[in-house]
């Protein structure tokens, strides 16, 4: 095995561990296998001083590994973060979360709900969860295992659980410029909401993905600038780390078909 | 003094159309017992308010809900809760869709007797825009922003599941997380508590044993000895969700007459037969612990 046989999603755990580069002491959520990944990465790595729970109710001082323990595990509990308390952390600011919505639009309004019309979905789904608390309170990065125009879709969100750079829906007294909408993280690249008037914006593609791929998946336009890089492959260390945090291999049944993370 | 009761009792003083708040989270702690007995009554336009899980699906199944308040419906390991979605689809309940932590805020203001409690906890989304009752306030002070004044959420009745309580009311929860268990036995007028054990009051005397009390005796109305009473949802750390039982759950919903078939197998014949079909009470103290 060669050094540049890494999968698609140890790809995007390292691309979505970016995301809490720099922002110090902060609870660090990863909601779903390949972002809670992300996030231990990144506080085994690019961010000691970051703070993650147990997803249940402590905060740990080293993130757990995920899947089954083994009877003789003890996990590093350094505070008792009960479901309460994440809310005063929430409202806080102090909290940088990774979460996966089925709709993203072009303001960056996101969408767990529910498909159709919310009197009477097509779809339902789980509900606004704590979208709403989320994204007015802190720093949100999204999480797209499968880039497509149904997710990336166009108008607004069936429902929308958080805000976004909506001139439109912005409170009496807010700016735009308090909504804190971090990276996109997709199977095919990594964006912003950096664009002129917070457009969203290519900033990486994956290996073997163009920009035409990206627009062509996305229902509004795509800012794509001069300096659009290639998504940085894992290094040995980075890999070595998901390895510890991922001892079965979970993340190889996260993306249909466990796709190669070089696609040229 | 002396609050124990039978569910029967609990079920006794609840009224169709009443405001009832369920504690515990997703598939975690929740009073299923006392669910069930609300499934075997008559007991109808039923306005529920809860983290909710297999309670909001059942009762959405058997017809007993008027209007949802909700911020999800989810067994976590099965995302989506089968009999709530079809309730949803079919359109055939009322829903106040909010934020977790606005529902949080909204206990709060009914536990603390005001009608609202001001949050920036929805500005921007559709849980405005669908929820035309919750109103907007601009702050007073001189940033004069606009502010959620999230409405009180007074319940008519809290029903929860603990480990142990005494008959006083005197409730415990080792377990990792009290949830908003607390914050609703404070909003509600009535607060009906099942436990798995019933323990002297002597067992409290040991301070580790006060700190897992997190509401005061007055706060709780009845007690009901009802163990293995949180099947099949947790119970830590006495015992885990059972996972094989909610995806047979899960499954008769997508079965011809599945939830008639549920009720007849499990809940029609009373909580001593329920337990029997799931294998007993040992059986249901040994459901091991989820790995998060």
């Amino acid at each position: 095995m060669s050094d540049s046989a890494y999968t698609l999603a140890e790809l995007l755990i390292c691309a979505g561990s970016e995301a809490w580069r720099g922002d110090g002491e902060v609870l660090a959520t990863g909601i779903g296998l390949l972002p809670r990944l992300a996030a231990s990465l990144s506080m085994l790595s690019s961010n000691p001083d970051l703070m993650m729970t147990d997803s249940e109710a402590y905060l740990l001082s080293e993130p757990n590994p995920v899947g089954g323990r083994g009877a003789d595990f003890r996990p590093k509990y350094e505070t008792w973060m009960g479901f309460s308390r994440i809310f005063d952390n929430v409202w806080g600011g102090k909290r940088h979360a990774m979460v996966g919505p089925t709709q993203i639009d072009r303001f960056g309004q996101a969408n767990i709900s529910c498909i159709g019309d919310p009197a009477k979905p097509k779809a339902q789904m789980l509900g606004v969860r704590g979208f709403p608390g989320n994204s007015i309170s802190h720093a949100n990065s999204f999480f797209v295992p499968s880039h497509n125009t149904r997710v990336f879709k166009a108008g607004e969100c069936d429902m929308v659980c958080s805000i976004g750079y909506n001139p439109a829906r912005l409170p009496k007294g807010y700016s735009l410029d308090e909504v804190d909408i971090r990276l996109v993280v997709s199977d095919l690249c990594v964006m912003d909401f950096g664009g002129l008037d917070h457009q969203i914006r290519l900033r990486s593609l994956h290996p073997g993905i163009t920009a035409e791929k990206v627009q062509e998946n996305t229902s509004f336009p795509v800012f794509v600038p001069d300096d659009v890089v290639t998504t940085p492959a894992p290094t040995e260390a980075q890999l070595a780390i998901i390895r510890r945090m991922d001892p079965h291999n979970l993340r190889s049944r996260e993306l249909k078909d466990n796709p190669p993370g070089d696609r040229r | 003094m002396d609050k124990t009761m039978s569910s029967a009792d609990v079920v006794g003083r609840l009224q169709s159309g009443m405001t009832i708040g369920i504690g515990g989270w997703g598939p975690r702690r929740k009073p299923m017992a006392l669910v069930r007995e609300i499934l075997r009554s008559d007991l109808k336009d039923l306005t529920v308010v809860a983290y909710g899980g297999a309670d909001v699906g059942m009762l959405c199944a058997a017809g007993k809900i008027r209007k949802l308040v909700f911020a999800f419906v989810s067994l976590d390991f099965i995302p989506l809760e089968p009999y709530f979605r079809l309730a949803r689809q079919a359109g055939s309940i009322e829903t106040m869709e909010i934020d977790e932590g606005m529902f949080l805020l909204g206990l709060r203001a009914a536990a603390q007797r005001l009608p609202f409690l001001p949050t920036r906890v929805g500005l921007g989304t559709d849980v405005l825009a669908r929820n035309p009752q919750i109103k907007t306030i601009v702050s007073p002070y001189a940033d004069g922003r606009e502010l959620v004044a999230m409405p009180a959420l007074d319940l008519d009745a809290a029903l929860l599941h603990v480990e142990r309580a005494d008959a006083r009311g005197v409730c415990q929860v080792s377990g990792p997380d009290h949830y908003m268990d607390d914050v609703m036995a404070r909003a509600a007028k009535e607060t009906f508590v099942s436990c798995d054990e019933l323990v002297d009051s002597s067992f409290f005397a040991d301070p580790a044993r006060a700190r897992e009390v997190f509401w005061e005796r007055a706060e709780t109305t009845g007690v009901v000895h009802i163990p293995g009473g949180a099947h099949p949802s947790s119970c830590s750390p006495m015992y885990g969700f059972d996972t094989a039982h909610f995806k047979a759950y899960a499954a008769s919903a997508g079965e011809e007459n599945g939830w008639q078939a549920y009720m007849e197998k499990f809940v029609a014949g009373g909580e001593a037969h329920y337990q029997q079909q799931v294998g007993g009470l040992d059986a249901i103290r040994a459901l091991p612990l989820p790995t998060y």
